[in-house]
């Protein structure tokens, strides 16, 4: 692994995704406050609806925010994608442990994957490991040949309505 | 992720779903192939072997190149970089994303916050 840059200052902290094994995302980063801060800004609605969607990166709104982070709790986010319409995200929350771990379903598709996010405490820090896990290397292929097709596809569409070029 | 519909996703997805198929992906990973030399590793007829190789052309997996009689199979460009494309999406959203939630920190820090959840 590379060597962690040692400044302070969260700009510093590097967001890492790897590929595991056949069927496995996993995304780490480091965050620099205690884990029940990082936790709080993920398991509050009003807080997350704030993060979750980056307009610059998807072109999407967040429209619709339910969140219950407990065991057994359900969630539905909901997208609005301007022309394209909306799109729902729905599941429930399989086991949270305050301050440590959320792990939840993902039901919109056929083959949902398994999300889990641990939040690690290191030297007063955060490390947060973010971790899908697909049924099976083929519903991880859809999803890689889905999204690694399509998306680029609907950003150009994007950039292109952004800069007024759409017709 | 993100899913819209799209006849190219569906063809893609259709491609996939049948487990000869994807055998013929990773053996076009290793190396390209002849249609006769695919049928024979997968003890098929030489139009059982057309066909699926006909349906991974439409989906863009698949790129056949005629030389005399000789249909040679590759990888679609498009297969062999939607892994590399599918970490890049993920690492400019999850970027994005944790900047963002950066902010959101620093402000429940700055409220004094102990750490506490509410």
């Amino acid at each position: 692994m590379d060597q962690q840059d040692k400044d302070t200052g969260s700009a510093r902290n590097r967001t890492v995704v790897e590929r595991k094994g056949d069927r496995e995302l996993v995304v780490t980063r480091t965050f620099d406050a205690p884990p029940g801060v990082v936790y709080r800004a993920w398991s509050q609605p009003e807080l997350f609806r704030r993060w979750w969607m980056p307009r610059s990166v998807s072109g999407v709104a967040l429209v619709a925010c339910d969140m219950d982070v407990r065991t057994g709790g359900k969630y539905r986010l909901e997208f609005s994608a301007g022309d394209a319409g909306t799109m729902a995200f729905y599941g429930k929350y399989l086991e949270v442990v305050p301050n440590e771990r959320i792990v939840w379903t993902n039901d919109e598709g056929e083959a949902g994957a398994i999300t889990t996010v641990t939040f690690e405490e290191q030297d007063g820090k955060t490390l947060l490991r973010f971790h899908e896990a697909y049924p099976s290397e083929a519903a991880l292929e859809e999803a890689l040949q889905g999204s690694a097709a399509g998306l680029p596809e609907q950003l150009d569409q994007l950039e292109e309505l952004l800069a007024g070029g759409g017709g | 992720m993100v899913q819209c519909s799209s006849p190219r996703l569906d063809r893609s997805f259709a491609a996939l779903s049948d487990a000869t198929r994807r055998g013929i992906i990773v053996q076009l990973g290793q190396a390209d192939a002849s249609i006769t030399s695919l049928a024979d590793r997968f003890e098929m007829t030489l139009t059982g072997m057309k066909k699926h190789v006909d349906v991974l052309e439409r989906a863009g997996l698949v790129v056949t190149h005629k030389a005399g009689r000789v249909r040679t199979c590759r990888l679609g460009p498009r297969g062999l970089r939607a892994e590399a494309e599918w970490i890049e999406l993920h690492r400019t959203l999850f970027e994005d994303r944790y900047a963002a939630l950066d902010a959101v920190i620093s402000e429940i820090n700055q409220e004094g916050s102990d750490g506490s959840a509410g």
